[in-house]
């Protein structure tokens, strides 16, 4: 979000990918537009259904092309990777844009040891012999914090406990020094203390090598620790985007409130948690107008008819897609500043 | 790991008692009849009919006759170890009929096997890969068609086709690849395909089924997102992910057709082992359906060893633990 | 009935599951499950019980309701002595006892409605309160009387989890444990879910175990919390004391490594290695590879007892800690003891 030149790595402009289906056309992600440039930790926060991940697989070209229909621009260092032919894309996909994904236990490959997996990746860009492949393989096991990595390379995913599968999964990623690392959601499936080591990690990594990192979550708490951008999605739209602190210290769209308010603290036991009502809508049939109207309490007139654009509400303040009036949202964004948490809504 | 051998051969052992106990039994439950009654030819007098009784040993009550044969068994008798008798018919050694008889059923199962293992996985993977196409719908259609059929109808169109009409194959009957390999191979030719037609379908099937439950899991994203080739994915982890239960099948396919390919070996006339045993099943001939029974069995034990133990290197979870 | 207002009382109970170790091995293995564990539940409040997978806090819920037999040790519950109990004599005992469990999805039976569902604890016990009741029980719990007639599947996981809920009210239970019943959750659905049982508890006069590996939700829920550690209580207390102020180090490393939305500095413990493997328990204190604390000598060769350190607060440590956050000299001397001398500091599963 900062200088352009060589640190811009993406520019997401107008993402929609849709999926039909026998019920219907599923509108998952819906003109979605943000950037990343290096040294950047981006937070992409959502709850199910809000289309962060689907996001990110349309940005690596791993949604299945026939299937779905993708428009808008993902400009790589220049180039449209929606417009890229699958072999081309393939040389990026795992070299300069690499993804890290949710459950480790899945995502490796049960019958595989894991050296061989990460040395699979690794002659999959390069055109290096076994040998050399398996040694960059423990190499970077190594770097990642795997102790006795040149033994533990022979060992099968299942032998690893959760925190040490993701680890090698960063590993995996990493092989090539890629620019780009997604991560999905890579702590959710991980112990709290596991969890903050696997953050410091990436964010070792990213200032280590400079890239920019995309980070999905659907847990505030983790993007407010890591991340120096946030992009909150819900129903496959941008609902608000803006650096960190900004966000944190004056949220401006209702459903980061909602969030914000029906999040219970560590640091405080609150009188009450105030949940959203409702729950997230069918994004077969989304609601007209702002999507989150049926669950907003601060709908008013146009909310259920316009759709509001994703507009900065005053030139010093991040984008947002809410029609409220600025002086409402400086106020209800006061209540939930993130120096206040915990303090009875 | 030889620890876990030793026990499973010793399993093996005891499945195989088993089973020729249960066989034998159901043979003297049996209520068709006298088995002297058949070899004793016309209007035989009750005398004719005691000295086959003591000949066979038909006169002495069961326990002693199972008795008599696992000690036989064991020890071997006059035509060498294992020690199997003598047939009522002919008073032919049942170890040697055996033996004559299955190579044929070997070499029926070898050539089928091999054919319908390549075919029917390499159909289920071009059907998963291209899910829901013509190819895929042609394919399914096929596979349906290879279950449906009735062997013994499929093995007589083909002969009239391929044998009568065209004349492209040999006919029925078995000529040993020792006395010609050409006369072999026209005269299986059409055994293998036919019987290798209905497990083709099967392993169509189950290799599709398979390789489309294993393309959904995430490992297979994982590997797409490092950048590996579509062809590498399907084959070095779709599929060796999902081999398991093929290779279970394969096994237990292949032996059960030792004693079970009847169908195919009758209408091909190759006089193999499932022939032999039904045939003379019906005849109440003993002996021979316990040497029959007994090989069949312990190749099942077998195959089911064996297919264990590759499980256990296919799947190292399963090795492990 | 019971005089000193416990509902439940565990007393050194123990769990060790016999496991093989793959097919070809000889061997059988034996994990340590739940580990000389000694708590109470006060009728009335909410105990959270809060670890990382393999501390054994779902296998001692499932012993507190005898789901599973125990390996050693007393479980009483409303006085009454139940370890040995066979199922037959624990049944009536079942309707004051009940769960809800983790995952909405598996935990329905798909091929039942919602009413055979919420109606099942009544025809099990041979009661027949009916339609009515059970639609009414919905409605407690949020939902509409009409979906009585539909299926799981057509509902979303919060709708599911509180027909869980329902189940586990029909036959008024005095305990309700339950396991991760947010965890599966979105976070605006898990305060729906957390609103509901708390007023739940107010209206039917319920005592809770509250089972989560989240320590932010169990700020909100519980009123003693017990901190669960490779099958042992490493603390236990009045909840606001420990989250305030905790006395042993695994408390402050889990409670420092939750992400936080606050942009203010705070330091944390990060622990090194993973959780090892309840197979092959470390000897003596069972946290002391990884503890910033440890002292040779003492914290691998004497296990330390469970003792009462604050008022209402007792920990199992040698060492605790006196304040709180520690202080940076604490922990620059904890980060430096640490791979010094611990030669078997390792982020292994299975050296066992």
């Amino acid at each position: 979000m900062t200088d352009p030149g060589d640190r811009l790595l993406l520019d997401v402009r107008g993402l929609t990918v849709r999926f039909p289906t026998s019920d219907g056309v599923v509108q998952a992600v819906s003109d979605v537009s943000f950037s990343l440039s290096r040294g950047e930790t981006l937070g992409v926060v959502g709850e199910s259904g809000s289309g962060k991940s689907v996001s990110n697989l349309a940005i690596m070209g791993l949604l299945n092309r026939q299937r779905t229909a993708i428009a808008g621009e993902v400009l790589f260092r220049g180039r449209d990777l929606l417009t890229l032919p699958p072999d081309q894309l393939r040389h990026i996909r795992g070299k300069e844009i690499a993804m890290v994904f949710q459950d480790p236990f899945a995502c490796l490959h049960p019958m595989y040891r894991v050296g061989a997996q990460i040395a699979e990746a690794v002659r999959a860009h390069d055109d290096v012999g076994k040998d050399r492949a398996w040694a960059r393989a423990v190499e970077l096991l190594d770097h990642v914090g795997i102790p006795n990595a040149k033994s533990r390379a022979r060992d099968y995913p299942h032998q690893f406990s959760g925190g040490m599968r993701q680890r090698a999964m960063i590993a995996m990623a990493l092989v090539h020094n890629p620019s780009i690392l997604i991560c999905d959601e890579p702590t959710t499936a991980l112990d709290v203390t596991v969890q903050a080591q696997i953050l410091e990690l990436i964010e070792d990594v990213k200032r280590e090598f400079d890239i920019g990192v995309i980070l999905v979550t659907h847990d505030l708490g983790v993007v407010a620790e890591t991340a120096s951008s946030v992009m909150v999605m819900y129903a496959g739209r941008v609902m608000e985007y803006g650096p960190a602190r900004e966000i944190f210290a004056q949220p401006q769209h209702p459903y980061t409130w909602g969030l914000l308010d029906s999040m219970p603290s560590v640091e405080r036991r609150l009188a009450a948690l105030v949940p959203i009502d409702g729950s997230p809508p069918s994004l077969l049939a989304p609601p007209a107008g702002c999507p989150f109207h049926p669950r907003c309490r601060y709908r008013f007139e146009p909310c259920p008819t316009e759709r509001p654009d994703l507009v900065a509400p005053v030139p010093e303040a991040h984008p947002d897609a809410c029609h409220l009036p600025w002086d409402d949202k400086l106020r209800e964004g006061a209540k939930r500043s993130v120096d206040r948490v915990g303090e009875a809504a | 790991m030889t620890f876990y051998i030793a026990r499973r051969l010793l399993w093996t052992i005891v499945v195989v008692a088993c089973v020729l106990a249960i066989t034998f039994a159901v043979f003297y439950l049996m209520p068709a009849g006298d088995p002297a009654l058949r070899f004793a030819g016309k209007n035989p007098t009750d005398q004719e009919i005691a000295q086959i009784h003591h000949r066979l040993g038909l006169d002495k009550p069961w326990y002693v006759q199972f008795g008599k044969f696992s000690w036989r068994f064991f020890t071997g008798d006059k035509y060498g170890w294992p020690g199997l008798g003598y047939t009522y018919a002919s008073g032919t050694s049942v170890k040697s009929l055996i033996v004559a008889r299955a190579p044929r059923t070997l070499l029926l199962i070898a050539g089928a096997a091999t054919l319908w293992l390549v075919t029917g996985v390499a159909i289920g993977v071009i059907s998963a890969v291209k899910r829901r196409s013509a190819v895929d719908r042609l394919a399914m259609g096929f596979a349906l068609f290879g279950i449906s059929t009735p062997v013994f109808w499929l093995g007589l169109m083909a002969l009239y086709i391929f044998w009568r009409q065209l004349g492209w194959t040999g006919g029925s009957g078995y000529i040993s690849p020792s006395d010609s390999i050409t006369g072999f191979f026209s005269h299986m030719i059409l055994p293998w395909v036919v019987l290798a037609l209905l497990y083709a379908a099967f392993y169509a099937r189950m290799t599709r089924n398979n390789l489309l439950e294993t393309l959904g899991e995430d490992y297979i994203r994982t590997a797409r997102a490092k950048g590996l080739s579509e062809r590498r994915v399907i084959f070095k982890h779709g599929l060796r992910a999902s081999l398991t239960p093929i290779v279970t099948m394969f096994g237990l396919d292949i032996a059960l057709l030792v004693g079970g390919a009847v169908i195919t070996e009758s209408v091909f006339n190759l006089q193999g082992l499932g022939y032999l045993a039904i045939n003379d099943a019906l005849q109440q001939d003993l002996p021979v359906v316990l040497g029959v029974v007994l090989l069949a069995s312990v190749a099942v034990a077998l195959a089911n060893l064996v297919v264990d133990i590759l499980y256990a290197f296919i799947d190292p979870r399963v090795r492990y633990g | 009935m019971n005089a000193n207002g416990n509902l439940v009382e565990l007393d050194h109970l123990t769990k060790r599951f016999q496991v093989k170790q793959g097919v070809f091995a000889r061997g059988k293995a034996e994990v340590h499950a739940v580990e000389d564990v000694s708590l109470t539940v006060r009728r009335g409040e909410t105990l959270g019980i809060v670890g990382e997978s393999g501390c054994g806090k779902s296998t001692t819920a499932r012993l507190m309701l005898r789901l599973l037999d125990a390996t050693a040790g007393k479980v009483r519950f409303d006085g009454r002595d139940i370890t040995t109990l066979s199922q037959r004599q624990l049944r009536p005992l079942r309707r004051e006892m009940q769960m809800i469990f983790q995952d909405p999805y598996s935990s329905l039976n798909p091929r039942k409605t919602v009413g055979q569902i919420v109606g099942a604890p009544f025809v099990i016990h041979g009661q027949k309160k009916g339609k009515v009741r059970v639609q009414e029980l919905l409605e407690t719990v949020g939902l509409s009387p009409e979906h009585y007639n539909r299926y799981p599947h057509e509902f979303s996981g919060g709708q599911r989890q509180r027909i869980g809920v329902a189940r586990a009210l029909a036959l008024n239970p005095k305990l309700i444990v339950c396991d991760e019943p947010v965890s599966a959750l979105d976070v605006s659905i898990q305060a729906q879910i957390l609103n509901l049982l708390r007023t739940l508890q107010k209206d039917f006069d319920l005592t809770y175990v509250f089972i989560s590996h989240d320590l932010s939700v169990i700020r909100q829920i519980a009123d003693r919390i017990a901190v669960m550690y490779l099958g042992r209580v490493v603390e236990l207390g009045d909840s606001e004391s420990i989250y305030e102020h905790p006395k042993h180090p695994y408390t402050a490393a889990l409670l420092s490594a939750v992400p936080r939305a606050s942009t203010g500095g705070r330091e944390r413990i990060v622990l090194s290695g993973d959780v090892p493997s309840p197979v092959a328990p470390p000897p003596a204190c069972v946290f002391h590879p990884r503890c910033p604390r440890f002292h040779k000598g003492h914290c691998d060769v004497e296990a330390p007892e469970l003792r009462e350190l604050a008022p209402r607060q007792a920990a199992a440590c040698h060492y605790p800690l006196e304040r709180w956050p520690m202080t940076d000299e604490e922990i620059r001397q904890a980060e430096g003891a640490e791979r010094a001398d611990r030669p078997h500091l390792e982020g292994t599963v299975h050296e066992a």
